[in-house]
């Protein structure tokens, strides 16, 4: 028998016109010391099956057992033998590391004697050792995500559930993570059950289940879930054209299922086993080469047939005019905060119609950068212009040519759809006829039509940040900003941003985009890549990865290059210290 | 100018929809300040109804019968027993069944028949003073009464002066005028200021302030925008409060309509400034709200609403210049009870209008600063 | 109930309570502040009334009347040559009562007597104007008395009622608003305590990570209520020090019994804040509630400004859940007239039952669950 056993489980929130079904008849078991993934969409109901095994949450019906103990009546039991970390992981900010460690320690009842020896384990294992007394507020965001991992595994626990664990963390975190998690399931034989985002975590692990819409669309094990799709998938690679307007060709193709960026090339998935029908005048660069299926392939042709209406919006056919008009340039710009420096000298400049990227982790200054260029902070030193204008210090009316969507996609949450449209029309200055026709525009291009008289903050995550980005594209800008956009979305909903965004440049409108998915870095035309306030590297995909490209490493993905950008990095400066 | 209006249009619609769409926040605006009204109304009142009293009568004449009588039948005192010692005098006082003590010697009636003054002891329990001070001053008019039937009873020579009294505005000195008005005050100060004082605070917590400072709206615009919602909803509830205050509670409504309004606005003026200075003071909405705390509890108890300024020392008094609630108070009851006109406000109105004015241009500056 | 978690959630608590100045600040600025200003700020006593004195034809009578007047500590008199620029003096809230002698007073008082003193006051605050009555009326009845000694004639008064006031004899409204204040400030502080601390774990999220550890509810709760009740106390204390030292409030009971008292009460304000905040779980709605729900109520409902005896029947039951309304009364009796059981015990009892009610709700909806 499993160590998680689910039978005919199901769970819905809301009453009456509003009761929305949240997990429905959901079946499956766990063998003990195995890894499993859950994926699927936002609002699939990954956390509330997470939460409902941890016994936080209290089924409608159906059966629940963990570990031989039955959920809820025996919650207090077995939550000694769990460890939990969910998805926002509350540390208690005001606590340093180590004391956050003694009060779970303390919850769980472990005698004094043998703390120590725990503690040093789990601080040498997350390499918080050196950072004991620091307060938790303090720590960035990959140190505070394994410190909330080591608070989990205190115990230790015989079960780790985990909710979205690696969700805004910088890549080196990220696998200091999953290597902590590995260790406990190969040492201490840990059954763990987790959600994710990222499909190359889902890979790694021993059983994937897919739900969707509160139902298990699919499950096995990742290679289960791969066979089908081998042979589907091809790389299209040394095309002439830019791999944007390639996609957009590509994409409009009968059977082509899905086309994502990688690299200069492009990775295609077809319905058949056939390579895609390409026309003449691309077929004369270079054949598809079959390359092995991903778990992201069979992920995403299992949603798009489970929803055929639903399908990825194709990116514009039409190409941009070329212009080489910089229309936001920065020049060593500085921002202190107290004594702390959050960017230290950036530069870059942006040309109209370009997609722009600036990648990092969480605290790389990225966020901050963006506010000095929206004019809603000052900056310390360096100059800033926007469209022409310094927005902090310039005329209102400047303004008016840039769209922002910030990290919370922040939208007023007892407006509806429609309220909130018409409410950023009008500041915008829209009236009348415009008024009218942008509004029409946004409801028809970004599909909110089902949604318009529910109030934002009832809407799907995906929806939310629909309506975000149609909120500031009312006023049609000529800048956009994108603040983690993408950030807890899904592989579909982050193709479909991204097939808008890209129809956005190719309309002549210069986006910027802060990310840490160092995979979307391959859809930016130029991206810089930061850490800790400073610019790492500057230039297209292809010549950051060019960079770290050596025998050992002859193709490196953006990740690889990340990680090796950092790490020469840190040991120039600490030479230089 | 049509795109600035609008703008700012769009912005009161939207905050006044963001208020009324959310049922909690809708209850909280508007059930409790009638709630409130009507319990506060009938509960906040210095007349004293049923005070009750023992007596300890040694006397065993008429007379001191007929004093006991009039006590008894006055509708501010209650008669609880008749007791026969000293001692349990003492207890009754003490553990709070009488709050009042009548010990009348044993010469109380010969005394009065041969014309020397007859002396009746009151006890009275101080631990609450001012009910204490309250029902000294029902004793004496009692006593004066009877003296005076006594006097013409007993064709006495009558005393060579007479205190006549008379109150101005309020006859009958019914105290329930005075303090409905100071209620209607303080209500509307609380909606004022629940409306704008986490409105900006809110917003900043949800991230959507960033997107209004994006636009082109310049911070006058935004301010007019957060300003104008806390205008019409204490325009609002205050009309109402003040009906259910004529209505309801039949107090007098004497002066003008006009010099009220003008007042109401003057005195929302400087709460929503206040409140909005808060809001922009506050990164989290836990200190706005700890910020309105600390704003509202100081203005009502400094603001004249139960305890004249006048009785206050000196420093007090001059923090109470700025206090808006103690100005509208003054409007509130003169409107009400004196009759006062726009004139006779006018040393109000520009108080309010200068608090109102700093606290905005404050809240203005802090809009864009507080960012960090 | 185990015994290191318990100890492991206080410390928690402890930590989070110093290192945040702001629930500090809760505890001992407010009472502080609150105090000071209240303290000084609300009193009831009328001192320096300003009176308009109108006299027609002045006399010796007159002057000697006056006289009477001038020397009291409660009026400041000011003279006005006629009746029609008193009235506009008050109108414009220069004077708050005009004292008016005709040019016949004289005369009528030394022949047919009865002579009018006209006292007219400004009825807007009607508790003031009564107070003023009362003080010119007592200062009247003084000079009626000297007048009779003077001229050797026995007074035409028949019965002189002399009042005697216990626990306050200068009946000075501070010595009972004091203790009541501190019941006030406290209602505040253990309600916004709890209310907020509790709604904010649920927001940052550390709830959850609390919640699914092998803690009991009542372990939570008590790991919350302990450390919050030990900084209550402190403030409880730093406050009657004041009401002492600073104020000059005799305190005629045991400290002991004001401690206990004030214990219960304590728990019984932080319970309201709990049980307001286990319902409410957002903060914004907690602090809502808890500020609409304890200073108002508090502050009208409480007996300690209005009489709760003279309220209507209904508003006299409702006054029941005002846990103010025991502290209050409990106080007043402890400061000014002493142990006295037999109205401290009943107020405990009434605090107790409130206190069960507001903990045993938080126990029953604290869910250590979700949904």
């Amino acid at each position: 028998m499993g160590v998680i056993v689910v039978n005919n489980l199901s769970k819905s929130f809301g009453k009456g016109t509003s009761r929305k079904d949240a997990l429905k008849n959901v079946s499956f078991e766990i063998a003990e010391g195995s890894m499993t993934a859950l994926i699927g969409p936002d609002g699939a109901g990954k956390t509330t099956l997470l939460r409902l095994l941890a016994g936080i949450l209290q089924p409608d019906t159906g059966n629940l057992h963990v570990l031989g103990h039955a959920l809820p009546h025996d919650a207090l039991q077995l939550q000694a033998k769990i460890g939990y970390m969910p998805q926002r992981f509350g540390l208690y900010e005001n606590l340093t590391v180590e004391e956050n460690l003694t009060l779970f320690a303390d919850l769980h009842n472990i005698p004094e004697d043998r703390r120590k020896a725990r503690f040093d384990d789990l601080l040498t294992m997350t390499a918080l050792g050196p950072f004991r007394a620091r307060r938790a507020g303090k720590l960035s965001g990959g140190m505070k995500q394994k410190l909330g991992l080591a608070c989990t595994l205190i115990h230790p626990p015989r079960v780790l559930l985990l909710d979205e664990a690696s969700v805004g963390v910088d890549p080196i975190s990220r696998r200091e993570l999953w290597s902590i998690i590995q260790q406990q399931v190969i040492r201490e034989k840990v059954t763990v059950l987790l959600s994710t985002a990222y499909m190359d975590e889902a890979e790694r692990c021993d059983h994937v289940l897919l739900l969707h819409e509160g139902e298990i669309l699919a499950q096995g094990s990742p290679s289960d879930l791969i066979a089908p799709m081998q042979g589907h998938s091809f790389l299209l690679q040394e095309a002439a054209m830019a791999a944007r307007a390639l996609q957009s060709q590509v994409a409009r193709l009968p059977d082509v299922v899905d086309t994502v960026i990688q690299g200069d090339g492009l990775r295609i998935v077809m319905k058949k086993v056939e390579p895609p029908p390409l026309p003449a005048d691309l077929a004369v660069r270079g054949p598809s080469k079959p390359v092995p299926a991903r778990l992201e392939d069979a992920f995403v042709s299992l949603l798009v047939n489970r929803n055929p209406h639903h399908s990825i919006p194709l990116p514009p056919a039409t190409k941009a005019v070329a212009n080489d008009a910089a229309v936001v340039e920065v020049k060593s710009l500085y921002r202190y905060f107290g004594d702390f420096a959050a960017v230290k000298d950036v530069s870059f400049s942006v040309q109209k119609g370009e997609i722009y990227g600036l990648l990092g982790a969480n605290g790389a200054g990225k966020s901050t950068t963006f506010r000095m260029l929206c004019g809603l902070l000052p900056a310390s030193s360096g100059t800033l212009r926007v469209a022409g204008a310094d927005l902090r210090t310039g005329e209102a009316s400047a303004r008016a040519r840039i769209g922002y969507v910030s990290q919370k996609f922040s939208l007023y949450g007892a407006l509806s759809v429609l309220q909130n449209l018409s409410f950023f029309a009008t500041v915008y200055g829209l009236q009348n006829r415009r008024k009218r026709d942008r509004i029409g525009w946004a409801l028809e291009e970004l599909e909110l039509k089902d949604y318009i008289a529910m109030n934002a903050a009832d809407l799907p995550l995906g929806y939310k940040q629909r309506l975000a980005l149609a909120c500031a594209l009312m006023h049609e800008p000529s800048i956009l900003f994108l603040d983690e956009p993408t950030s807890g979305v899904d592989p579909l909903a982050r193709r479909e941003f991204w097939a808008r965004v890209n129809a956005l440049a190719q309309g002549g409108t210069t986006c910027l985009v802060t990310t840490h998915f160092m995979e979307e870095a391959e859809y930016c035309d130029r991206l810089v890549l930061m850490s800790l306030g400073e610019v790492l590297a500057e230039g297209t995909p292809t010549e950051i990865k060019s960079r770290v490209r050596h025998a050992d490493q002859p193709n490196p993905t953006m990740e690889d290059a990340f990680i090796s950008l950092i790490e020469e990095h840190e040991r120039v400066s600490r030479r230089a210290s | 100018m049509r795109a600035r209006i609008l703008r700012v249009f769009a912005l009161v619609v939207k905050e006044l929809l963001a208020l009324l769409r959310d049922p909690a926040s809708r209850a909280v605006l508007i059930g409790p300040p009638i709630i409130q009204l009507i319990v506060f109304g009938y509960a906040a009142t210095f007349e004293l109804k049923h005070v009750p009293f023992v007596v300890y009568n040694q006397d065993q004449g008429q007379l001191s019968r007929e004093l006991v009588a009039r006590f008894a039948g006055a509708p501010s005192f209650d008669l609880v027993q008749f007791v026969y010692d000293q001692k349990t005098v003492e207890q009754s006082i003490n553990n709070k069944s009488a709050l009042m003590a009548m010990d009348i010697g044993p010469n109380f009636s010969a005394d009065l028949e041969r014309g020397r003054p007859a002396h009746v002891q009151i006890v009275l329990d101080g631990r609450d003073s001012n009910t204490a001070a309250i029902a000294m001053g029902y004793v004496q008019s009692i006593v004066t009464q009877f003296n005076q039937a006594q006097v013409v009873q007993h064709g006495m020579k009558p005393p060579p002066t007479v205190l006549l009294d008379r109150a101005w505005f309020n006859p009958n000195l019914d105290s329930r005028w005075f303090i409905v008005p100071g209620i209607c005050g303080i209500l509307t100060l609380l909606v004022s200021i629940l409306t704008t004082g986490l409105s900006v605070a809110r917003e900043r917590e949800m991230g959507t302030f960033d997107q209004l400072l994006v636009t082109p709206m310049p911070p006058a615009e935004i301010l007019l925008g957060k300003a104008l919602p806390g205008f019409l909803v204490g325009t609002a509830e205050g009309t109402l409060i003040v009906l259910m205050a004529i209505f309801w509670f039949h107090v007098p409504f004497t002066g003008s309509l006009i010099a009220l309004y003008i007042g109401l606005l003057c005195f929302l003026f400087a709460a929503v400034g206040i409140g909005l200075m808060i809001s922009s003071l506050a990164v989290t909405q836990q200190q706005g709200l700890l910020g309105v705390f600390l704003f509202m509890v100081p203005a009502i108890v400094l603001s004249g609403f139960s305890t004249p300024i006048a009785n206050m020392p000196q420093a007090v008094q001059y923090i109470t210049l700025l206090d808006p609630l103690r100005y509208f108070l003054i409007v509130l009851r003169g409107s009400f009870l004196e009759g006062g006109g726009v004139t006779l406000f006018w040393p109000q109105y520009w108080p309010l209008l200068t608090i109102g004015l700093i606290s905005m241009i404050v809240a203005g500056t802090l809009f864009r600063k507080r960012l960090a | 109930m185990n015994r290191m978690r318990v100890k492991g959630l206080m410390r928690k608590e402890v930590y989070e309570i110093v290192r945040d100045p702001s629930s500090i600040a809760i505890a001992f600025v407010l009472p502080l502040v609150l105090l000071l200003i209240f303290g000084y700020g609300v009193s009831l006593d009328a001192r320096s009334v300003p009176v308009a004195e109108v006299v027609e034809q002045p006399t010796y009578l007159t002057a000697s009347f006056l006289g009477e007047l001038d020397h009291s500590p409660w009026f400041r008199p000011a003279r006005y040559p006629d009746q029609a620029s008193a009235e506009h003096a008050m109108m414009q809230g220069r004077v708050q009562a005009i004292l008016w002698l005709r040019s016949d007073f004289s005369r009528r008082s030394l022949s047919s007597g009865e002579a009018p003193i006209h006292l007219t006051v400004n009825g807007v605050d009607a508790n003031q104007a009564h107070i003023i009555q009362n003080y010119v009326n007592g200062t009247w009845q003084n000079w009626l008395q000297q007048q009779a000694t003077l001229q050797g004639q026995p007074l035409a008064v028949p019965v002189v009622a002399d009042v005697r006031i216990w626990f306050n004899p200068a009946l000075t409204s501070r010595d009972y608003l004091i203790p009541g204040l501190i019941a006030i400030i406290m209602t505040l502080i253990g309600a916004l305590l709890t209310a907020l601390v509790v709604a904010r774990e649920w927001e940052r999220g550390t709830m959850e990570g609390i919640m699914v550890t092998p803690v009991a509810k009542t372990e939570v709760l008590l790991g919350k209520l302990v450390p919050y009740f030990v900084m209550g106390m402190c403030g409880m204390m730093l406050a009657t020090a004041m009401a002492v030292f600073l104020f000059h409030v005799p305190l005629r009971g045991s400290l002991t019994v004001l401690v206990g008292t004030a214990a219960l009460f304590l728990l019984t304000a932080l319970g309201m804040g709990l049980a307001i905040s286990v319902l409410a779980r957002s903060q914004f709605v907690a602090a809502m509630v808890a500020i609409v729900t304890t200073f108002l109520p508090a502050f009208i409902l409480s007996g300690f400004l209005f009489d709760i005896r003279s309220m209507p029947q209904a508003i006299q039951i409702l006054t029941h859940i005002v846990a103010a309304r025991y502290f209050v009364a409990a106080l007043q009796t402890t400061f000014l007239a002493g142990d006295l059981w037999s109205v401290i015990l009943p107020n405990l009892l009434g605090l107790g039952v409130l206190c069960i009610v507001f903990l045993g709700l938080s126990v029953l909806r604290f869910r250590k669950r979700l949904d």
